[in-house]
């Protein structure tokens, strides 16, 4: 049992600040890293995994250093974002040559191998294999040595359904043993299948932390923001805003649409629809002007 | 300090890549000429000297040197698979002096081998010209392993720098500028050489022999400590 402290951490390249005083606790278990594209997930999980310094704050592994501590990789799997790995080797040498630098054996190979069911295709060269078997062979080189803590950078890119359902049962499996499983993604719904526990970064400042249902919530009761254009927008205006659905609407005369604020998502999903059928208004465009990802993100980090 | 597991990756990464061809090429091309000259001329001692002077010391073993001191770490750091060596409970010094024996190693078989067959090609070793110059070359691939391991750990651009500085500073300036000689790889194993062949003077170096092995020392295990250093500390490519 291993837990990643990350304590007040900063990092900033130059003039630009990559991640912002970020404070978490990561322990067994499978915990999800989610946040945009650009947002510091892959700096903070590099810090974790001991290849960057922290400009500020300390990054610790049961209350050690990892920063300049080789030997913090007797106890962490690193299964790095990248494709390059030694692509002129079989699957098995790789994962032998890196047991090898564990001062481990071909036994402890072959084992990794068999946990990620790449035995089939390990005598030949990485070079030909697909990006999920390419994945598979990450993994097996950083499970060798039964580490304690596994960190994961996007390891579901690219990946088919399929090799995606393998990879996540093999990581739910990982977090059963009471290993400290960390995996970073962009996309809600793999971090939601997968993580018991989620942290959200965004805009490299820690956003939102929790298990899957209370980040689902923050996400979906926001204030949402539509644009509507209608064949009678002052009367439609009139007709929603009486109710609390809505908390504010604005008539743009030269856009000839209007731009509502919705505080309740469901019910004003379900209202708009009525009160057009109700007042004979004919709804021409309904569409949602902050659906984006990052705009969902930047609402956490403003909560 | 030497680690079996990352001596093979690097002998594998830099004999099977095709950059590999020139550490063939080269030593061929010696040989092709070697041969050419001592058909057309027959044995010469001044001829030889000036073949293995000229071409073998001044020109091969820097640019065999450039392929096999960046090639044994920049790619890995180019494409990040270096990252598979860092994330183990390996001391990076450890990885950064096995890959130069590798460096070396490679560097001293295609250059300082293929500098005494030359050499016995042209003149049989008369007036100990093939067995200095292989010593000079087999000195000379320390060194420029060293520099060009170092110079692969801190820049991407490490095989044009190199080339740069083996073809222009050590080829061009090394020989024409006399203070560019005393600052030069070349010189320095020179000085060696002309010790070796007994100051017979076919062999000159513009550097006193104390003066070449303090800086040749001094080189390697700077340039090795310090790339050392930089691998503890390097950030990962692609990072922001």
């Amino acid at each position: 049992m291993s837990t990643l402290q990350i304590d007040h951490v900063s990092r900033w390249f130059g003039n630009v600040v990559a991640v912002n005083d970020v404070t978490m606790t990561i322990g067994p278990g499978v915990t999800g890293l989610l946040g945009p594209n650009g947002a510091g997930k892959s700096t903070l999980i590099n810090m974790m995994g001991g290849f960057l310094d922290p400009s500020t704050g300390s990054v610790t592994l049961d209350g050690t250093p990892i920063w300049r501590n080789e030997s913090a990789y007797r106890h962490i799997g690193v299964v790095p974002e990248r494709e390059a790995m030694y692509d002129f080797l079989t699957g098995r040498e790789f994962v032998v040559a890196n047991a090898e630098l564990h001062g481990l054996g071909a036994g402890d190979a072959q084992r990794a191998l068999a946990t990620v069911e790449m035995e089939y295709a390990q005598d030949r060269k990485i070079a030909t294999y697909s990006k999920g078997m390419r994945q598979r062979v990450k993994m097996a080189s950083a499970l060798v040595h039964e580490p304690s803590v596994l960190l994961l950078d996007e390891p579901f890119n690219g990946m088919d359904p399929r090799q995606r359902m393998q990879l996540m049962d093999l990581l739910r499996r990982m977090g059963a043993d009471g290993r400290t499983v960390l995996f970073s993604s962009h996309i809600l719904e793999e971090v939601e299948q997968l993580a018991s526990h989620i942290e959200v970064i965004v805009a490299g400042r820690h956003a939102a932390s929790g298990d899957f249902r209370r980040i689902r919530r923050l996400m979906t009761d926001r204030p949402h923001r539509y644009l509507v254009r209608s064949s009678d927008d002052r009367a439609l205006a009139a007709a929603l805003i009486a109710d609390p659905s809505t908390a504010g609407i604005t008539v743009d005369t030269t856009e000839g649409a209007l731009h509502i604020q919705a505080v309740d998502f469901g019910r004003f999903t379900a209202l708009l629809p009525q009160v057009a059928r109700k007042h004979s208004i004919r709804l021409l465009t309904v569409s949602p002007s902050d659906e984006s990802l990052e705009s969902v993100f930047s609402y956490l980090v403003a909560a | 300090m030497y680690h079996p597991t990352v001596a093979r990756l690097t002998y594998r990464a830099l004999l099977g890549r095709r950059r590999a061809a020139i550490l063939f090429l080269l030593p061929g091309l010696l040989l092709l000429i070697a041969a050419a000259v001592r058909a057309f001329n027959g044995a010469d001692d001044q001829i030889a000297a000036d073949v293995l002077g000229g071409f073998a010391l001044a020109t091969m073993v820097p640019l065999i040197g450039v392929i096999a001191g960046t090639g044994a770490i920049g790619p890995e750091i180019d494409d990040g698979s270096i990252v598979y060596l860092l994330a183990k409970p390996v001391k990076r010094p450890t990885i950064i002096v096995t890959k130069l024996t590798v460096a070396i190693a490679v560097t001293m078989v295609f250059s300082a081998v293929p500098t005494f067959l030359a050499g016995l090609i042209l003149n049989g070793n008369g007036q100990q010209i093939a067995i200095s110059y292989t010593i000079a070359a087999l000195v000379a691939s320390i060194a420029y392993s060293s520099l060009f391991l170092l110079l692969g750990t801190i820049s991407r651009h490490a095989v044009v720098i190199g080339l740069v500085y083996a073809l222009v500073w050590e080829a061009l300036f090394g020989t024409l500028i006399e203070g560019a000689r005393t600052l030069s790889v070349q010189q320095w194993s020179l000085a060696v050489a002309q010790k070796a062949s007994g100051d017979n003077g076919m062999i000159a170096s513009d550097v006193g022999l104390p003066v070449a092995v303090t800086l040749l020392v001094a080189v390697t295990v700077a340039a090795t400590w310090y790339a050392g250093q930089k691998l503890r500390t390097l950030a990962p490519a692609g990072e922001e």
